[in-house]
């Protein structure tokens, strides 16, 4: 395409989806044009509800971005403010218009700090492209959200996904969750943590991660963002190890930096590279996760394990969670909200561990207040690591009451 | 049309405006719930003699055209209809275009419901063979009607009203087309059978009854007596054997499912476990619950915390569906006491067990009975489209005045012990709970409890039910019905109110016949 065309033609691109089974998301056809003011055309299944709002906010967010001429063709599906903006300003950076300019929804205020050991039973995936999942995840109670930019994202969405991923980061009440984000494997990662860091996720997880170099890098270009807007709360990060390399590097990617907060697998990869086929008993994944668990609280960090693919098959998710709370991992990842119940059940303690833990912290809050070195329950002295456990164990209790 | 534009109005004691004359018969403004009481006695249908009707008991006749003749039918008459075969009746629209090629006019239709695959009743509308429908209109009837196009008004009812209006005259049936699953020549007729089975057929049991004249319509004729029999031949003028009275895969479900909305789920939960930690979930209890998604979750989770808990329940009412029946085959209910058959489980068991019994509008649901048994029921969990801050609740309208569903038992459920709104808060970018409902279909003092994924709100007025839920230290998300509201317009944004037209097309009549509300013309 010659320059002289560039300026003189309209440019054209659309955003977001539409159609008969599409909810909560809208598709913005953008045309920029060198004259003629703002256009907009409106077909929404709430217009008589909420049409001169839309055109409202289209206005205000093609201001926001900068265009003064343009036709706007918005098809609207119930689509929430946050999303309607994140499409508009999609289709307008397609059309090669308001580049670098962004149209921020209205900011929810941000949670408490995430503590670096906090619970992390189950995190909920939530694809970066289906805005319909985002409002109400919460209300399924899982320990975390992950707003996925990577596998769930089709590579000609990435661009639009990181708008939209940003805009819920600010928009969408999360209550009580962790608010965590995985990136696409570097270097694309690099552009969406340009696009969400901002808006101060709790966590970044890193994909396909092999070298701890990797995660230093993450890790350098969060703080350098950070520090550009004046952000001071924690932003952990997450490695996902989902190859034989990763799985042997992991002591070193877990100690890469001291924001690493957990390490990760992802078996569907690892499996994959091993040649092997993925079963439900998960035999052939054992050194790997064993290796990860031993990584993870070699560097003082948590082990959570993969996620488990077949919602539908409650009974073998609870096997797997059990024995994976056995094997030492901490929490594991929900692609259905049905999910998350059946995962926190898993790795509930027994009520025989949580007593047996209640009367060791009584024991060694007793033997504190005491002034004692040594503490013991009845006649039994109690070794500090089971001390330590048992603190854990009641602690992470106390978090989940 | 120049009738209706000199329309009056009254505001009644709901403070709608509601018009005093409808298809020009005077009405009563609805005064309150159990404020009107009417006395006189009931409609009749004449007396005939055996001697008129064959020793031989073969009512049959050759076809629908045949038998529509013989019963007299005149310009301006009355026909009927029931829906138990859903949207795949043929039935209704035969009957309706065998009295167009006899000539008639302006007749009233008065389906117990009407359905989107019975559009061409517009068509014989806009012929003028029929003036006006009375029933439940959805689809594109529905649009037919809010645009004003309908020569007379639209009469929406519930199952338990439709019957009050025939038992105490205020429609008068001339004649009633039965569509019959099962029917032998006398007229006996059952649905439990047959290819055509629906289950049971207790929406025609008025129809029946009361109407002047009445045909049986079936595309299984067994030799007599056609045993069960829920339509008693005695009241059966006419008999026409027809190749088919329905579409089977319209007429039920192969199999009715639960929802998969995670958000769904989450209500479903929510309802069944308000109904446990409020003690209504215990030996003895009955519930009923329709055939949405939601409402077969709930089924499912109540279920599971009947079983944990070692609860049976004495009785449920259908809508009956495999989870219902499931239910009594695990012997977690002593009966289902059923009004409509919604899939092939629920058509099985009430045609081969005996604890599955048919109903009908006037066991269920009429309320100028001597009593009925929709109150004697625990807790029933309902739907609606819009509800307020009052609790009152719109089922019949979209909140753009478009016609969306009938009223079906809705109404009369509300006399259950406990009443449960389940409903997302939102639809679309929606909210569902409003400051006023678009068209009121139920009386908020009748509504108990709004479950929502977002959290339960409990009408004050059951400050016992409220004291139930919160002495057991439950961690319910029970919160004020405007917290909700609040919540899901800072999500939304607070919507516009879409203009309404000040031209009635249809009115909602209460369960005692007087008018509620009215549905206004859509522009």
């Amino acid at each position: 395409m010659s320059s002289a065309v560039e300026t003189t033609s309209p440019r054209s691109a659309e955003a977001g989806h539409w159609g008969k089974e599409v909810r909560s998301d809208v598709h913005v056809a953008f045309e920029a044009r060198n004259s003629g003011g703002i256009e907009i055309s409106l077909e929404s299944r709430v217009a008589p509800y909420y049409g001169s709002a839309i055109l409202e906010q289209t206005r205000e967010v093609l201001g926001e971005l900068g265009v003064k001429h343009a036709r706007v063709a918005i098809h609207d599906e119930g689509a929430l403010p946050f999303i309607i903006a994140a499409r508009i300003e999609a289709a307008a950076g397609r059309a090669g218009v308001a580049l670098g300019k962004r149209s921020l929804p209205e900011q929810h205020p941000l949670p408490p700090p995430s503590q670096k050991d906090r619970l992390r039973r189950s995190r909920l995936y939530l694809p970066g492209s289906e805005p319909k999942y985002y409002i109400n995840a919460s209300l399924h109670a899982p320990d975390a959200v992950i707003l996925d930019l990577e596998d769930s994202v089709h590579r000609g969405e990435k661009d639009a996904a990181r708008i939209l991923v940003r805009n819920t980061l600010r928009a969408v009440d999360f209550g009580p969750c962790e608010r965590m984000v995985r990136i696409n494997q570097l270097p694309l990662g690099l552009e969406d943590l340009a696009e969400v860091v901002g808006e101060s996720p709790d966590l970044i997880l890193i994909p396909k991660v092999e070298e701890p170099e990797q995660v230093r890098e993450v890790d350098r270009v969060i703080a350098e963002i950070k520090q550009r807007h004046g952000i001071i709360r924690p932003i952990w990060i997450m490695p996902i190890l989902e190859s034989a390399l990763g799985i042997e590097n992991a002591f070193a990617v877990a100690t890469a930096t001291a924001n690493v907060a957990a390490l990760t697998i992802g078996l569907e990869d690892y499996t994959a590279d091993l040649g092997v086929v993925k079963t439900v008993e998960g035999r052939e994944s054992q050194y790997a996760r064993s290796r990860v668990v031993n990584a993870a609280r070699a560097a003082g960090v948590q082990a959570i394990d993969s996620v488990f693919s077949d919602v539908a098959d409650m009974d073998s998710l609870r096997r797997w969670g059990e024995a994976s709370r056995a094997a030492g991992f901490e929490g594991m990842g929900c692609i259905h909200p049905g999910q998350i119940r059946v995962i926190h059940e898993a790795f509930q303690p027994s009520a025989i561990e949580i007593e047996k833990a209640r009367k060791v912290v009584a024991a060694f809050e007793e033997a504190e207040s005491k002034g004692l070195a040594v503490v013991s329950l009845g006649s039994k002295m109690i070794d500090p690591p089971v001390v330590q456990r048992a603190l854990k164990l009641w602690s992470g209790q106390r978090q989940w009451e | 049309m120049s009738a209706r534009e000199r329309v009056e109005l009254a505001h009644n004691a709901a403070g709608r405006a509601v018009p005093t004359m409808v298809n020009g018969k005077p009405q009563i403004p609805f005064l309150g719930t159990g404020k009107y009481q009417p006395r006189g006695r009931k409609a009749a249908p004449p007396i005939f003699s055996t001697k008129d009707y064959p020793d031989s008991g073969d009512k049959r006749v050759a076809d629908l055209e045949t038998a529509l003749r013989q019963c007299g039918l005149r310009d301006g008459m009355v026909i009927s209809n029931h829906h138990h075969l859903r949207d795949g009746d043929q039935v209704a629209l035969m009957a309706l275009e065998a009295a167009a090629r006899i000539g008639v006019k302006d007749l009233m239709w008065f389906p117990s419901a009407s359905f989107p695959s019975q559009k061409n009743a517009i068509e014989l509308m806009e012929k003028g063979v029929i003036h006006h429908i009375e029933g439940s209109m959805n689809g594109p009837l529905g649009d037919y009607c809010t645009q004003g196009k309908m020569r007379g008004m639209g009469v929406l009812r519930s199952h338990g009203g439709r019957y009050q209006a025939i038992q105490d005259g205020e429609v008068h049936i001339d004649v009633a087309v039965i569509a019959a699953p099962t029917a032998d020549f006398f007229g006996n007729a059952d649905g439990s059978h047959g290819k055509s089975a629906c289950g049971s057929l207790g929406f025609a049991l008025a129809d029946s009854t009361y109407a002047d004249r009445v045909i049986v319509v079936t595309d299984n004729l067994v030799p007599f007596p056609c045993v069960p029999w829920q339509i008693q031949g005695n009241n059966v003028d006419f008999v026409v054997e027809v190749e088919s009275i329905g579409d089977p895969a319209k007429i039920v479900s192969g199999t009715t499912q639960i929802t998969r909305s995670p958000d769904r789920l989450r209500i479903a939960e929510l309802v069944a476990q308000f109904l446990r930690a409020a003690g209504i979930m215990k030996n003895g209890f009955s519930f009923q619950a329709g055939a949405g998604g939601i409402a077969l979750a709930f089924v499912e989770y109540l279920k599971q915390m009947m079983k944990q808990d070692g609860v049976k329940a004495r009785f449920v009412r259908g809508g009956s569906t495999k989870f219902l029946v499931e239910l009594l085959q695990e012997g977690l209910t002593d009966y289902i006491l059923d009004g409509q058959t919604f899939d092939l489980d629920g058509v099985k068991s009430i045609a081969s067990d005996p604890r599955h019994v048919a109903t009908s509008p006037f066991t269920s649901y009429n309320y100028h009975g001597k009593g009925n048994f929709a109150s004697l029921v625990d807790a029933v969990v309902l739907g609606a489209t819009e509800v307020d801050v009052n609790f009152n609740a719109n089922v019949v309208t979209h909140s753009d005045g478009r016609l969306l569903h009938g009223i079906g038992g809705w109404q009369n459920c509300l006399f259950a012990g406990c009443t449960v709104l389940a409903l997302p808060s939102f639809r679309d970018r929606i909210p569902v709970i409003v400051d006023k409902v678009t068209t009121m279909t139920g009386p908020g003092e009748m509504i108990d409890v709004v479950v929502t994924e977002r959290g339960i709100a409990i009408n004050p007025r059951r400050a016992d039910l409220l004291d139930a839920v919160t002495a057991q230290g439950s961690k319910l998300p029970v919160r004020p019905i405007q917290d909700i509201k609040a919540e899901v317009e800072k999500i939304c944004g607070k919507p516009a109110r879409p203009k309404l037209g000040d031209r009635p097309c249809a009115v909602v009549k209460w369960v005692d016949g007087t008018v509620l509300d009215t549905v206004w013309q859509v522009s």
